[in-house]
């Protein structure tokens, strides 16, 4: 082979060897980095399947003792979608007011300490967000535990994301656009209403979806704020609450073998809520990149 | 928004003088934790090394298997196939972590003890690898492997972003003197993406010292300073404040709050680190957390 | 120095064919250059000679390359083997920006397992005495490549191409990005270096064609989405005074491109 001619063979051989051995090994890494998510997909599948039915999706644990092998998790189930419910009323509309400002108004300084805090917020952990809500509305204001205290600190965790995401589809709407609009004298405002936001609307969507499926696994939080409840609460303002996730981790904390039986069927449930949030939001992005 | 960072900081704080008071400067030598008892004695030096130890292991872990699923994605797949596996990687985020915690006290936990009890055996005299109780399973290991496995997504979604920004130039001059493949990943993708990459790594240890959940179910809750990891025991500030909480009488929370405000302050320090070096580097970052 | 035979080359984009039927050959010891309005294909022609067409997805090859009766596509070649032949300068210089001017051209030298400080400092000093660089930058080698300006940075780049001993050098437009005295230094290094290697160039100048090629090919597409295609290949002279095809005097005489 003479095209690598003055070149010794032994090094040709050599790094071709090396490069091989390299490649492989950045595969592996795929492959490794994929297997916990089919060990736990599967595994939980597993444990969980039996106990699930109507029966586990449409009882409470009202009145359960900790033998008993009946109970379900509708109460946690409402709180979660009364809690996220909440959260997402109150993160999506004021993300969306913040993204726009840091996108269509904001200018210098004030915009990139803008920036810069919500980028440090979304390292804020979960617990921690728990725990000011605790100190500021349960305790501060004592306003005690409740389904809405719980919204409140998941609210804190969507807010940076919301507005994080809203910030890049908003950024990517081309300026052309907006200068089509200001040239036909359409004040800003009503441009952001009526051209900007319509034409990220798809993005932000995914984007918020996103955030919801976030939030809706959080447990965290909830221990602090919620601190959990047997029966069925039905108003989030009311008092101690149970949410999916803490529902779960009750449960599973427990040295009884239903109880533990009751966690895995409530972690499929709550694996299965939220990884179809998230698929379908990225499924729904995927369709608005293709066209 | 301003107002919010500024608000935490300051209920915490609130919160959290009477406790500093209660334990003086011994909060922070201090390992166990009876913060409701007549005399309190209660102290983070424990929970602290429980959460930098789990942390930094979990990294060890992640980030290899992170950087070079991020590279083989970026440089050697078919771009859709590269895409496609790419949101496959992303799920493992959006596994709730109550039950990655359920996961891993059922599943992960009996097979670690299998490994665990190999390395001890090989190479137990490393003191990091020995158990001197010859049990396994619910240890700093097992906990750190469960992080790794959390962290391992964020980490490998924002360094695919990084390699994407390299310029083509660059890939093409390392190609034309003749690098191979894996030379040109070396050549030219690794040194520009320098920054970015410690910015990615940087804000997997955010997310990992302030995780939980896991690490409250999988950890066997115990408060001392050891670096034997496959022992079972340990605990993590944010593990410690989750098992507590429930019985923890007014006293008890307030301690509980003065760790959290530690951990928010060592989150925030590794979390504006990381992302101004992300933000150096001349890439937007992730609104992942 | 070798002699390059390009035999009925024909590429693809993904479903666009850019280039089709294209047959010429590459003289050892002379420059080529190769003309034609934008669009028609030059530069994708050039990269499928050492195998760089082949980096984009999606890219698909046809017909033969081969470096002295040697296919550069067979079967067991590997493409990094036959880019340290076959070298390339691109439109753009291009220095690795993380490293300094020394590391920059001692580049290929250390992936082909040259260690020895001396021997590379030997190779480095050469390499930038024949692009005309040495004296200029011979105190700063250390400084990061990127530091340099324009000309001097393609003067870098083709420094760190001829490093790695390349049979042929080719080289897509080199001096477009380029300011008109930075340009005539390169193309007098051109023809410094016609004496050792087999020189192809793309330029959209005709001029710089005109002053710096032994041979010219004009390269033209028919109409949008065509492939582009080889009209006319021969001595530069004759190209440039009496082609025989009246697409190629069109060209020439500034009638389209």
């Amino acid at each position: 082979m003479s095209i690598a001619a003055n070149v010794p063979q032994a090094v040709v051989r050599r790094r071709r060897v090396v490069n091989a051995i390299a490649c492989s090994a950045l595969g592996l890494a795929v492959v490794i980095a994929l297997i916990p998510l089919a060990a736990v997909l599967a595994y939980t599948i597993n444990k969980g399947a039996d106990r699930i039915s109507w029966q586990f999706l449409y009882h409470s644990m009202f009145g359960v003792g900790p033998l008993d092998p009946h109970g379900g998790a509708y109460h946690a189930i409402l709180g979660t979608l009364e809690q996220v419910g909440l959260a997402s009323l109150m993160a999506v509309p004021l993300g969306l007011l913040v993204a726009i400002y840091i996108v269509e108004y904001g200018q210098g300084r004030l915009r990139n300490a803008v920036r810069f805090l919500i980028d440090v917020m979304t390292g804020i952990p979960s617990i921690v967000a728990g725990l000011f809500i605790f100190s500021f509305w349960v305790i501060g204001l004592n306003q005690g535990f409740s389904g809405f205290a719980a919204a409140l600190s998941l609210a804190v965790l969507m807010l940076p994301v919301v507005v994080r995401s809203a910030e890049e589809m908003l950024k990517l709407v081309p300026n052309d656009l907006r200068e089509a609009s200001y040239a036909l004298g359409v004040p800003r405002w009503r441009t952001i209403t009526s051209v900007v936001l319509p034409t990220a609307a798809s993005g932000i969507t995914t984007g918020v979806m996103l955030a919801v499926a976030r939030v809706t696994g959080e447990t965290a939080p909830l221990l602090l704020t919620a601190f959990g409840f047997d029966a069925i609460r039905r108003s989030p303002f009311e008092g101690p609450q149970s949410g999916l996730p803490l529902y779960v981790f009750a449960q599973a904390g427990s040295a009884f073998d239903v109880a533990v039986q009751r966690a895995w069927a409530g972690a499929l449930t709550l694996i299965v809520l939220v990884l179809a949030l998230t698929v379908i939001a990225r499924l729904v992005a995927a369709r608005t990149k293709a066209t | 928004m301003l107002v919010l960072i500024v608000a935490i900081a300051a209920f915490l704080i609130v919160r959290a003088v009477p406790a500093f008071r209660e334990a003086g400067l011994g909060f922070f030598t201090e390992n166990d934790w009876f913060p409701d008892a007549v005399p309190a004695q209660f102290g983070i030096a424990a929970l602290a090394f429980g959460t930098v130890l789990s942390s930094v292991l979990a990294l060890i872990l992640a980030v290899p298997v992170a950087l070079g699923s991020a590279l083989f994605l970026t440089e050697l797949a078919p771009p859709r196939i590269g895409r496609w596996t790419g949101y496959l990687l992303d799920l493992l985020a959006a596994v709730p972590s109550v039950v990655y915690g359920l996961w891993g006290v059922y599943f992960l936990v009996p097979k670690l003890t299998g490994v665990s009890r190999f390395l001890d055996d090989n190479l137990g005299f490393i003191p990091l690898f020995d158990s001197r109780s010859n049990t396994y399973g619910r240890s700093v290991f097992a906990a750190s492997v469960v992080l790794a496995i959390m962290i391992l997504p964020i980490i490998a979604a924002i360094a695919r972003e990084v390699f994407r920004q390299v310029p083509r130039a660059d890939r093409e001059a390392a190609l034309a003197i003749g690098a191979t493949r894996w030379e040109t990943i070396r050549l030219a993708v690794l040194p520009y993406s320098r920054s970015g990459i410690v910015g990615a790594v940087m804000l997997g240890l955010g997310r990992a010292l302030g995780e939980t959940i896991a690490v409250a179910l999988v950890l066997a809750a115990s408060f001392k300073i050891d670096f034997h990891i496959f022992e079972p025991g340990g605990n993590t500030i944010a593990a410690n404040i989750a098992t507590k909480f429930g019985e923890a009488g007014v006293q008890g929370r307030q301690a509980l709050i003065a760790s959290g405000l530690v951990l928010f302050a060592i989150t925030l320090v590794v979390n504006v680190v990381a992302r101004s070096v992300v933000y150096r580097s001349g890439i937007a970052a992730e609104g992942k957390p | 120095m070798k002699r390059i035979e390009a035999t009925d080359v024909s590429a693809w984009f993904g479903a666009h064919k850019a280039i089709e039927g294209i047959s010429l050959m590459f003289e050892p010891k002379q420059v080529t250059a190769l003309i034609g309005p934008s669009g028609c294909g030059k530069s994708t022609f050039i990269r499928t000679l050492n195998r760089m067409h082949e980096v984009v997805p999606g890219a698909r090859f046809q017909g033969s390359v081969a470096l002295d009766g040697e296919d550069v596509y067979g079967p067991g070649v590997s493409a990094a083997d036959v880019r340290r032949s076959i070298g390339m300068v691109f439109q753009r210089p291009n220095p690795f920006p993380t490293m300094s001017i020394r590391d920059n051209v001692a580049a290929g030298l250390k992936l082909n397992g040259m260690r020895k400080k001396g021997e590379i400092d030997e190779t480095v000093e050469w390499a930038l005495r024949h692009t005309g660089l040495w004296d200029e930058v011979k105190n700063r080698l250390d400084r990061p490549g990127a530091g340099l300006s324009g000309g001097q940075q393609q003067r870098l780049c083709i420094a760190r191409a001829i490093a790695v001993q390349p049979e042929v050098l080719l080289m897509d437009e080199p001096c477009s990005a380029l300011d008109p005295v930075s340009t005539l230094k390169i193309e007098d290094l051109i023809t410094d270096l016609k004496d050792e290697y087999t020189i192809v160039i793309v330029t959209h100048n005709m001029q710089q064609a005109a002053r710096v090629s032994d041979t010219t090919a004009f390269f033209n597409i028919s109409e949008a989405g065509q492939p582009g295609r080889l009209v006319e290949s021969g001595p530069t002279s004759k190209i440039f005074t009496k082609p025989d095809d009246e697409r190629t005097e069109a060209y020439i005489t500034g009638r389209f491109g």
